[in-house]
């Protein structure tokens, strides 16, 4: 079921980003549905393959979308596992957005373009830098929870029930954060990278995707938009009410979507983006707030 | 034609050793203990050969990689044909490495346990330095030589503190001694045998030999050594583990924590490599680690009864052992063919090989993808096995020890990152983008002889990551060595784990199937539309050049900044001096800085102290008779010495 609200969420995902920043810039913007639109228009193309590449080049795409809708059907929906629900199957969700990244850069590496070997070299580098904080993260949840699977993680995360509300709940904003900023990081955004920026040198996402074309562009442009949808639902999933009206949840779902879509735009229009010799600090960071849920689970469980 | 003669007896021997063996394994891993105990001699005591389950899937993984072995080595010595003898004597002691290395997974006496290892390590030894020709060859080869004996040394020195205290030269008489010794006896007996095994695994720092050893051997003995013979030092590990009775938590702390070490210094260090081989070297230096995370979380188990911990410790880590056997095997075979074809391992010189060697380049690719730990190959099921365990560890009462795991998840993560730039990088330098220079003789695919064995390894590797539950079924009997009664426990951790990787090979599938459907629904779009090949996007120039694409180098340059505390870089200094300056010159080399304080260092003094003694070694036979004389009349001193203590003290007693 679960699926089926990110697909909804990822139909408009970017639109609203956009609008937000159109606005605050002033403009009337675009449509919401734009980026869909856009979207399908290219998958309609026909395509330019550079005379470098290889297999490797047409099948990257393919990979790339099918890891993240895989890791998509991991997500649980409140009470409700996802469509793959085992014990540590977030191992398994985190190591299959590696698989979509892996495929990604070597296929940026095909086309022997100087630009970008330089984008998978900086997108490589950055998701690396960002994997510790979504396992200690994910880790601490487990342990302040007692499970150890995304739906039973984030189904008995009650807040209330642990001797420390304030705590609990500063957690929760603490963990989502740090999913956020994981949002950010893994589709290449401000305050990381500039997706809006027009120099190949300044670029680490968009330059690296510089040689796709047609239907393939499309896919990667998608799979960018599903990856948005899916760190916001599981964001959501961290403030589900245990309640028996599931509309209640349904409506929290799309609200806090819409929240982080806002969010993203705002950070986009008042924010430049970090120098790029700065990004593995601002990475890094992300780590210590992880480090800082995991205090805080081990204050709520009284080891410390 | 003879040359044929001698390839096919070399390969039916191997093959009827690898068969023999492995009737007997199989039976083992399934049931009781083989046991056969030889009579011997007054100096050796009785020899016991025991295969039992841990031995059995040791001997299991050696046959398979010296099976695969033989054949890529046949076709790799080809090249060599120039050099008959040179391959007459590899081919024997090919046949003499197999055997000793399955001899040191049965023999269970002392004595006779560190003669087959010595053979195994002259073997090994001999076989690397095959292009003696090359000096830096021999050099490798005596730097792994020496390195192998000081970890002998420690092995030796523990053996014998047993012995001396048992008296026994079974294997047993270490559960027996250590036993009856309080615990922290117990625990320095098992380090010296870690550091003694701790060699030959290549844990930092004891790891230096490795990124020599393994450029210079030639490709199948690269791919064997960094598939098994490292992993005897692993089996050594655990068949201590299992003899010595003492403080599991202790010792499988200190596990984990040189395990975290070497995972990380090896990765660390594997990225700013630009010899493919070294780098790969690197890289089994890091998978020791993984391996050493799981033993270490297993043994932790072990100590804190948690059975959980220790099945998903042990499980993982054996499992690592035959994964790691089998894609770095397949890395080095494929490096292997691509040093043939062309004359080089440096990555900088390479590029576009995908469309010369289109086989190569996809095995590798496979073994790349299975080495980083990515569903659905064989890597990602022990990882997620050691990662499940380390995860359940979390939940212990103290927060130190909590914050202690946590950072071995960090680590597991991050070695988990850190190779998948490391692959990246080496795939896409070495396969992708177009050639950076152009070769004398035009790179092609190498022979079918070359691409069997390879293939037979990336099944292997398909199979283990896509029916996870099979091979995790093969190890109950090896993992209920250590925790015993895995299957009838009411806990049913082990089923519990079984079932969940058969989940996680179904996923496998159904990832393989969506890509193949996402990639035919873009073929049959594309069908109808214009699909043109043009030249890569130049950002407006249009006369671009091989030279221009991005280097090795310049993909981790991000990266080499970021941890260049760790390594110790020469760089050259250019200097701009004027206003037009000239042609000027920049390099840059890493070098290991732990290398060079624990060993480039302290060889400085030793040579200095031995230097002194240099006068000794002077050429002459008569003295060197004389240095004898001295000897054999210390020892009768000595044991006069002795006598006269004796009686001297029983003089004393009379009073």
């Amino acid at each position: 079921m679960n699926i089926i609200f990110i697909l909804i969420v990822s139909l408009f995902f970017t639109g609203l980003v956009n609008r937000t920043k159109s606005i605050f810039s002033g403009r009337k913007g675009p449509g919401i549905l734009q980026p869909i639109k856009d979207i399908v228009r290219l998958l309609k193309k026909g395509s330019v393959y550079s005379s470098a590449s290889s297999f490797i080049f047409q099948i990257a795409p393919a990979v790339y979308f099918s890891t993240v809708f895989i890791a998509a059907l991991f997500i649980p929906f409140g009470e409700n596992p996802g469509l793959i629900s085992f014990q540590f199957d977030f191992v398994l969700f985190a190591y299959l957005l590696a698989l979509g990244k892996f495929f990604n850069v070597i296929s940026a590496l095909d086309t022997g373009s100087s630009f970008e070997g330089m984008g998978a070299s900086r997108e490589v580098l950055y998701s690396m830098l960002a994997e510790p904080a979504f396992f200690i993260t994910i880790g601490s949840l487990g342990l302040l929870s007692g499970y150890s699977s995304f739906s039973r993680i984030f189904s008995s995360i009650h807040y209330s029930a642990s001797g420390s509300p304030v705590i609990a709940y500063s957690l929760g904003i603490l963990a989502s954060i740090v999913f956020l900023f994981l949002g950010l990081i893994e589709n290449s955004r401000v305050p990381v990278d500039d997706p809006k920026t027009h120099l190949e040198l300044t670029m680490i996402h968009e330059v690296m995707i510089l040689d796709n074309s047609g239907f393939d562009l499309g896919l990667i442009l998608y799979t960018g938009i599903l990856k948005f949808a899916l760190y916001g639902a599981l964001i959501a999933n961290l403030f589900f009410l245990n309640t028996a009206y599931i509309i209640i949840n349904v409506l929290i779902f799309f609200s806090f979507q819409i929240l982080f879509a806002l969010t993203v735009g705002l950070v986009e229009s008042l924010m430049a983006r970090f120098r790029m010799n700065q990004n593995p600090q601002v990475i890094l960071m992300l780590s210590s707030v992880s480090l800082l849920i995991f205090l805080g689970v081990m204050i709520i469980t009284g080891k410390i | 034609m003879k040359n044929k003669i001698y390839e096919l007896v070399l390969i039916s021997f191997t093959l009827a050793i690898a068969i023999a063996t492995s009737i007997i394994a199989v039976f083992a891993l399934n049931g009781p203990m083989f046991e056969v105990i030889l009579p011997g001699n007054q100096i050796f005591g009785q020899i016991p050969l025991r295969i039992d389950a841990l031995s059995a899937w040791m001997i299991l993984i050696i046959n398979f990689t010296f099976v695969t072995g033989v054949l890529y080595g046949t076709g790799y010595l080809r090249h060599y044909h120039d050099k008959p003898k040179n391959i007459r004597i590899h081919q024997l002691l090919f046949v003499i490495l197999h055997i000793s290395m399955i001899l040191v997974c049965s023999v269970q006496n002392f004595i006779a346990f560190l003669i087959v290892w010595e053979i195994m390590a002259g073997s090994a030894f001999l076989l690397i330095i095959f292009e003696s020709w090359n000096k830096s060859t021999v050099k490798a080869g005596l730097n792994y030589f020496i390195q192998s004996h000081v970890g002998i040394l420690f092995i030796m020195i523990s053996f014998i503190w047993v012995i001396v205290q048992t008296g026994s030269m079974d294997f047993n008489a270490i559960r027996t001694f250590s036993e009856h010794v309080p615990n922290p006896v117990s625990i320095t007996l098992f380090f010296l045998l870690f550091i003694g095994f701790g060699f030959k695994a290549g844990f930092v720092p004891f790891h230096t030999w490795l990124p020599y050893a393994h450029p210079a051997a030639p490709a199948h003995i690269s791919g064997m050594m960094s598939g098994v013979i490292i992993k005897l030092g692993i089996f050594g590990i655990l068949r201590m583990l299992l003899l010595i009775k003492s403080s599991y938590l202790v010792i499988g702390e200190i596990i984990l924590f040189v395990s975290i070490i070497s995972g990380l210094y090896g990765v660390i260090l594997a990225i700013v490599q630009h010899n493919l081989k070294k780098l790969l070297a690197y890289h089994s230096i890091e998978n020791i680690g993984i391996i050493g995370i799981g033993i270490g979380i297993g043994s932790i188990g072990l100590g804190l009864h948690n059975d959980f911990l220790a099945i998903a410790g042990f499980a993982g880590g054996l499992l690592h052992m035959l994964n790691h056997s089998l894609f770095k095997s397949l890395l080095f075979y494929s490096a292997g063919s691509v040093y043939q074809q062309t004359g080089t391992l440096d990555v900088e010189k390479l590029g576009g090989l995908i469309k010369k060697m289109p086989h190569t380049a996809g095995l590798f690719l496979i073994a790349a993808l299975a080495i980083c730990g990515l569903p659905p190959l064989n890597g990602f099921i022990s990882e997620f096995l050691i990662f499940s365990g380390l995860f359940a560890g979390l939940k212990s009462d103290s927060f130190s020890f909590s914050l202690f795991i946590l950072t071995a998840i960090a680590a597991l993560v991050t070695i988990g990152g850190l190779a998948i730039i490391c692959f990246t990088k080496a795939f896409g330098v070495v396969f992708l983008g177009t050639e950076r220079e152009r070769f004398h003789t035009e790179p092609k695919e190498v022979p079918f002889l070359m691409l069997f064995p390879k293939y037979m390894v990336a099944f292997m590797i398909v199979s283990i990551g896509i029916f996870p539950q099979f091979f995790l079924w093969l190890l109950k009997n090896p993992v209920s060595l250590f925790v015993p009664n895995i299957l009838n426990n009411s806990n049913g951790y082990f089923i519990n784990q079984v079932a969940i990787l058969s989940k996680i090979g179904m996923i496998g599938i159904l990832i393989l199937s969506l890509i193949f459907i996402v990639y035919g629904i873009k073929k049959y779009f594309e069908k109808t539309k214009v699909v043109t090949v043009s030249s890569t996007w130049g950002c407006g120039y249009v006369v671009p050049n091989p030279k221009m694409q991005y280097t090795a180098s310049s993909f981790v340059k991000t990266y080499s900044n970021l941890i260049e505390p760790i390594l110790s870089m020469h760089k050259s200094d250019v200097v701009l001096d004027q206003v037009f300056p000239g042609q000027k010159e920049y390099s840059s080399h890493n070098y290991d800085k732990l290398e060079f304080y624990l060993i480039d260092k302290n060889l400085k003094w030793l040579r200095k102290i031995l230097l002194k003694l240099n006068f000794l070694q002077n050429g002459h036979i008569h003295f060197y008779i004389l240095y004898g004389l001295f000897f054999i009349m210390l020892m009768i001193l000595v044991s006069y010495g002795e006598y006269l203590w004796e009686l001297l003290m029983n003089f004393l007693r009379l009073f």
